[in-house]
């Protein structure tokens, strides 16, 4: 029997970075309202940055978010070198993808393995496992060790990282210890390698029709060359923002976006839809089996494509670090002029565009910066619509539908830190 | 630095039940914390319970909490209330990382000029944020504190064993 009338409201969904609330009205058998509200409190970085140094900016924006602050850092800096036409050295570009990866084993090690596998263990948590379950547990402190040692080795540290600067790192890492780390990072791989299979044979599915939109280039390396779309299309990095449509949505302190007239999803799922070619030949072998399912609109398997991604960056991390020679190199001299630029890079959880506007003397005029997960968020609305008025048919309780839209939005891995605190809000 | 201590018996088996909890911040100090599990799990698993911690278990109990590490600064009226109830339901509070301890960087409002005050003033009144952000020890009493940004690991370490130490339980 289909029920008529059913009120879901979960305060402060657990095991994601951040907080949000959810609240889903269903009338007559059909779902009138679903509500996903970003709790966390504005810190209004976008006023605060408004004057500040171009040299202390890229540290600044680090405290956007804790988990991926070197996202942050990196985006902002690729905004700086665009603006002031800083050049970049290979040496520089090689560390800034090892920055990058160490920042995505850490960070996609936590969430499949602390937040997203306790649902597939039908688990509260990870401090519940049992039995061969805890072997899963011991693996992510492994694997999350390998990311952050790179990190640290490379850009000082694992969050709020101080070695990168616009035209490349003020200090330079040491080879030894960067090479002495490959064995840490091939026992990371072994151990990712099972957490795969854990993913594949997991029967969840929930499929709903949506855009992709993911940074695609020759190199699978989350920096990025131009933007692509599951519609065909290639976009310029300079020309993102103009494909975007602001959505205010007013119970949230995000607001939300639209690509046109469509909604997208931005992430892992959306970089191995669009961008699986590119992968590490070691992955794209080793991991086959697993890269057979993708394209695939199953949201399920955003949680493998972050397990492979993992693999990816630290076979590429290895190649690199194997053929890396480093020299003392100091960093350019910027050189100060009224100019604007953009960043546009792959966040874990999507892609982050920041444009920054300097004066002549080195100080931010303006910013805009733009997070994955608040583009993500209309998706999730959706994607939470569809499975309750499906499971509403299908006569479920609400307390299973309850835990099913958790692990929904679980396996998109939001950000709420993130989601809240750059935008501009234009609420009038 | 702690200041009150509460002098108890060792008592084997006993575990220090604590909480962990964020407010407004970037949680880089949650990062650390699931960062320093890589290293200490095996240890801490033996003497702590982690009775309330969000960020890795959906079922969460307040009450009898030994310890409270409380992250970020306090931005509203909800955050407030629920800062209260902590204090009410825990015996040490930890202030953990630099919006805790100092209330920046999450406080920078406080110190906009004017116009900038202007823009932000509608937003403060739509999500029903207080006029100014505030450190822990300006709404309740603080026992010890890690700063940082993020978090010290060393002194977080050192605070957790002198909790250990307090509250009587073995290593």
């Amino acid at each position: 029997m289909t029920v008529k009338k059913v009120d879901i409201s979960i305060q402060n969904i657990s095991k994601i970075e951040g907080h949000a609330d959810l609240d889903v009205k269903v009338r007559d058998g059909r779902v009138q309202s679903v509500n996903l509200k970003f709790t966390d409190n504005k810190r209004f970085f976008t006023q605060a940055i408004r004057g500040q140094s171009v040299e202390t900016l890229p540290q600044a924006v680090s405290r956007i978010c804790g988990t991926c602050s070197i996202a942050h850092t990196m985006c902002c800096i690729e905004a700086i070198e665009r603006a002031l036409n800083v050049p970049v050295s290979e040496q520089a570009r090689a560390l800034k993808k090892l920055t990058m990866y160490g920042m995505m084993i850490r960070d996609h090690a936590l969430h499949i393995y602390l937040f997203a596998l306790p649902d597939v263990f039908e688990k509260d948590s990870v401090l519940d496992f049992t039995g061969e379950e805890t072997q899963y547990l011991k693996d992510s402190f492994d694997v999350k060790r390998a990311g952050n040692k790179l990190t640290t080795i490379v850009a000082g540290r694992a969050v709020h990282a101080p070695y990168p600067v616009p035209g490349g790192f003020s200090v330079i890492p040491d080879i030894k210890e960067l090479r002495a780390l490959i064995p840490e990072l091939k026992l990371a791989r072994e151990k990712v390698m099972k957490i795969l299979g854990v993913y594949a044979r997991c029967d969840r599915k929930y499929e709903r029709e949506t855009k992709f939109v993911a940074l695609g280039g020759e190199e699978f390396n989350f920096l990025g060359d131009y933007i692509l779309t599951s519609s065909g299309d290639e976009i310029k990095e300079e020309n993102y923002f103009e494909h975007l449509d602001k959505v205010v949505i007013p119970y949230s302190q995000a607001v939300g976006y639209e690509f046109g007239d469509d909604t997208y999803m931005l992430g892992a799922l959306a970089r191995l839809n669009l961008n699986k070619t590119n992968l590490h030949a070691q992955t794209r072998r080793d991991c086959a089996k697993y890269l057979k399912l993708f394209p695939s609109n199953n949201i399920f398997l955003n949680n493998l494509a972050q397990g492979i991604e993992i693999v990816h960056a630290i076979d590429h991390s290895i190649e690199i670090i194997s053929n890396l020679k480093l020299k003392p190199e100091e960093p350019p001299k910027l050189e100060y002029k009224d100019c604007q630029g953009i960043g546009v890079i792959e966040a874990p959880r999507g892609i982050l565009f920041y444009r920054i506007a300097l004066n002549k003397d080195g100080a931010v005029k303006d910013g805009t910066i733009i997070t994955p997960t608040q583009q993500n968020q209309i998706n999730m609305e959706l994607d939470i619509k569809k499975i309750v008025q499906a499971e509403i048919e299908r006569g479920t309780s609400k307390e299973v539908i309850q835990y099913e839209l958790e692990k929904l939005v679980r396996s998109y891995d939001p950000c709420i830190s993130c989601a809240v605190h750059f935008l501009r809000v234009n609420w009038i | 630095m702690v200041k009150k201590k509460i002098k108890q018996k060792k008592v084997e088996g006993k575990k220090l039940k604590i909480g962990w909890f964020s407010f407004s911040c970037c949680e880089d100090s949650t990062i650390v914390f699931t960062e320093l599990l890589n290293d200490h799990f095996e240890e801490w698993s033996k003497v702590v319970d982690f009775q309330y911690i969000r960020v890795l278990r959906g079922k969460n109990k307040l009450e009898g909490l030994d310890v409270a590490f409380v992250e970020g600064a306090i931005a509203s009226d909800r955050e407030k209330k629920k800062l209260f109830e902590i204090r009410k339901n825990c015996k040490k509070l930890v202030a953990i990382g630099s919006c805790a301890c100092t209330g920046g960087p999450s406080a920078q409002r406080n110190i906009f000029p004017k116009e900038l005050e202007k823009e932000i003033e509608f937003l403060l009144r739509k999500f029903h944020h207080s006029d100014k952000v505030h450190k822990l020890e300006d709404l309740v009493r603080v026992d010890a504190k890690v700063p940082g940004c993020p978090m010290n690991e060393e002194k977080f370490l050192e605070v957790l064993g002198k909790m250990l130490v307090e509250f009587g339980v073995n290593r």
